[in-house]
């Protein structure tokens, strides 16, 4: 991935597993939003493939160039390193939209409102409230998302990406200003979207004890280079590792 | 008080060349602004005192007055019917003036309720919404001229040509958000007008079209005073129409893909909304509401000019939007009534008619930004653990 002169990503590759939680790690500015931009579309990449097998078959389908919402129908789904909810609509409807991309309704559809569109609302309804039920968001729904406590915030952002239905969700530090209470939560969170929904994960994120606890496996980046791959017992003894976050060790 | 003092006060005599202090005056000022700070003050207080309640959680508090009266079935239905009541009689007891006066409010309800949908829900900033209206009413005006249509074949027609406008204006902006789509929708208002101003062979140039038949009544050809009310009634079945259209797709999959690409476009891309397809719709509905109040204008005033549809026209109904509630539909239609009819029935004091107009407009802005009746989201009731219920 190169902006202009500048190479933000340099011969980056990572990839997941089904079921699997992956996490990506690195020095601030190392790249690791970037390289979610890229797969997510928000980004094209220059160079390089993201490709996606799909379940049973051995077929690739490459997904690089595609617009953000293409990717999303493909079945990956992001939140963000600063929350980016949609603050004037109620709980519910954020998750709602989530939905969007699988519902069929159109214009004549909506106002019309036949059979076909009242059930598929009623549908989405039902969906989106048992999602947040599991969120442990319930209580919430008819809230405006501007005014949930942050944690809840953070919270309903992975519950509007499951709502798109995906096989992977891409997390962007998502324990970022949350108490040590409230990460543990997460990190209970996390592990049950990935056992009850048989859903990869792929996690940027700062606070290593989260990293380490989750993690089935770790990718370290720095400066768009990814510097060591491993399970968490590889990299927390990684020499390599230990230099990028804390600088030279010994020069005396 | 000592702004006012040089006009207020002084008064030159250039006859008699003499200069007249009218100290009377001034006390006038002096005590008019003691107590207008008075009023203004208690004003900002309460407002702040509304915003303390709204944050510490008193959420009764901060429904308003009239979102309690429409949740209250008891007053609502006979509210309802009166006003149904009132606007199905109105041209008889009123005189044809009335009557016209409140079809052109009627039009602007119905323009708001279309740019409603771009600005309100979609937050397109649309500052040459007037081209769509030009449009509508253009396209009745030479589709007449030319072969002959009548009012009811021009409408559907008029409607299809503005939403064909929206996606052709919709194109080359949809990359563009905020102030820049606001000057890029503003040349395109400016383009149409100045298009149909110096094409003469097409337009008919400065001096416009005349003799446009008003809509027929099943071939009869109704006098002034009847097609006035008949007219008057075509309005009110579109507004109608116009409201239904309107709050089935706000809450609909497409009215939550506008409110959330006026949200956060990015987030809203990453969760699978196809963002130019959604803003597409958005220009070329609120386009197609144009273009047909566009049709309903050309039929009531027998003429069309490009002076009509100046960038005038544009910023008015957005004022409509903003002042109503953005949004909001029923807080629409009151900002078109107050826009509309406010200078019309100031017209006595004509003098001050815009001054009085203007000042309104700040009060609002300073006392409820968020417009005459703000909009409310639609919210849902959870009866059982998974049973979905609306309210």
């Amino acid at each position: 991935m190169n902006f202009g002169g500048l190479r933000a990503l340099d011969d980056l590759s990572l990839d997941v597993n089904t079921n699997e939680i992956v996490a990506l790690i690195g020095p601030n500015g190392a790249g690791k939003t970037t390289f979610f931009n890229c797969i997510t579309g928000i980004y094209p990449p220059t160079d390089g493939d993201v490709l996606i097998f799909a379940h049973g078959d051995n077929q690739a389908d490459r997904i690089n160039g595609l617009k953000p919402n293409k990717i999303t129908e493909k079945g990956l789904a992001r939140t963000f390193q600063n929350i980016r909810l949609f603050p004037n609509m109620t709980v519910l409807e954020n998750v709602m939209i989530g939905r969007h991309c699988r519902m069929r309704a159109g214009v004549v559809g909506a106002i019309l409102r036949g059979g076909v569109t009242i059930r598929e609302e009623n549908k989405v309804v039902e969906e989106s409230y048992a999602i947040l039920d599991k969120m442990g968001l319930a209580e919430f729904v008819n809230d405006f998302a501007k005014n949930l406590p942050y944690g809840a915030q953070r919270r309903l952002e992975i519950a509007r990406a499951m709502a798109t239905e995906p096989f992977l969700l891409l997390l962007d530090e998502p324990a970022a200003g949350m108490n040590p209470y409230e990460t543990q939560e997460l990190d209970e969170l996390i592990k049950q979207i990935r056992g009850e929904e048989g859903i990869s994960i792929l996690l940027i994120e700062h606070d290593m004890k989260l990293v380490m606890s989750l993690s089935d496996r770790i990718f370290v980046v720095d400066y768009g280079k990814k510097i060591a791959q491993g399970s968490p017992e590889e990299i927390r003894n990684n020499p390599v590792v230990i230099k990028a976050y804390l600088g030279e060790e010994f020069d005396a | 008080m000592f702004l006012t003092f040089p006009i207020m006060v002084i008064r030159i005599n250039p006859v008699e060349q003499i200069v007249e202090w009218r100290w009377n005056n001034m006390i006038m000022v002096g005590v008019g602004s003691f107590l207008l700070s008075f009023v203004w003050n208690y004003l900002l207080k309460r407002k702040e005192l509304g915003f303390k309640k709204a944050e510490s959680g008193e959420e009764d508090q901060s429904v308003s007055l009239i979102h309690r009266i429409l949740g209250d079935k008891r007053i609502y239905i006979p509210g309802l019917a009166a006003v149904v009541i009132f606007t199905l009689i109105f041209p008889f007891i009123f005189s044809m003036y009335q009557t016209n006066i409140m079809v052109t409010a009627l039009i602007y309800v119905m323009l708001g309720l279309g740019l409603n949908i771009v600005v309100g829900l979609a937050g397109l900033l649309d500052l040459g919404y007037v081209a769509f209206y030009a449009v509508g009413a253009y396209s009745y005006a030479l589709l007449n001229y030319h072969f002959g249509l009548n009012f009811w074949f021009a409408l559907p027609i008029g409607g299809a040509l503005g939403a064909l406008f929206g996606i052709i204006l919709g194109f080359p902006v949809l990359r563009l958000r905020g102030d820049y789509l606001a000057i890029v929708t503003l040349g395109f208002g400016e383009i149409i007008r100045i298009i149909l101003e110096n094409w003469n062979e097409f337009s008919f140039g400065p001096s416009g079209i005349a003799n446009i038949p008003r809509p027929s009544f099943f071939g009869i050809n109704l006098s002034v005073h009847d097609s006035t009310t008949y007219t008057y009634y075509i309005m009110i079945g579109m507004c109608v129409f116009t409201i239904f259209v309107v709050n089935r797709l706000q809450d609909s999959r497409i009215g939550r893909a506008w409110i959330a690409l006026r949200e956060d476009e990015i987030a809203c891309q990453a969760m699978g909304i196809d963002k130019a397809k959604t803003k597409l719709t958005a220009f070329s509905l609120g386009a197609t509401w144009a273009s047909m109040a566009g049709v309903v204008f050309a039929a009531k005033t027998t003429f069309v000019n490009p002076a009509s549809f100046t960038i005038w026209e544009s910023i008015i109904i957005l004022c409509i939007v903003v002042l109503g509630g953005m949004g909001s539909i029923i807080g629409v239609i009151a900002g078109a009534l107050v826009l509309i009819l406010t200078p019309e029935y100031l017209r006595a004091f004509s003098e001050y008619r815009m001054l009085a107009f203007g000042t309104l407009l700040v009060v609002m802005m300073v006392f409820r930004p968020g417009g005459i009746i703000p909009n409310v989201r639609r919210t849902y009731k959870f009866t059982g653990v998974k049973t979905a219920d609306k309210s």
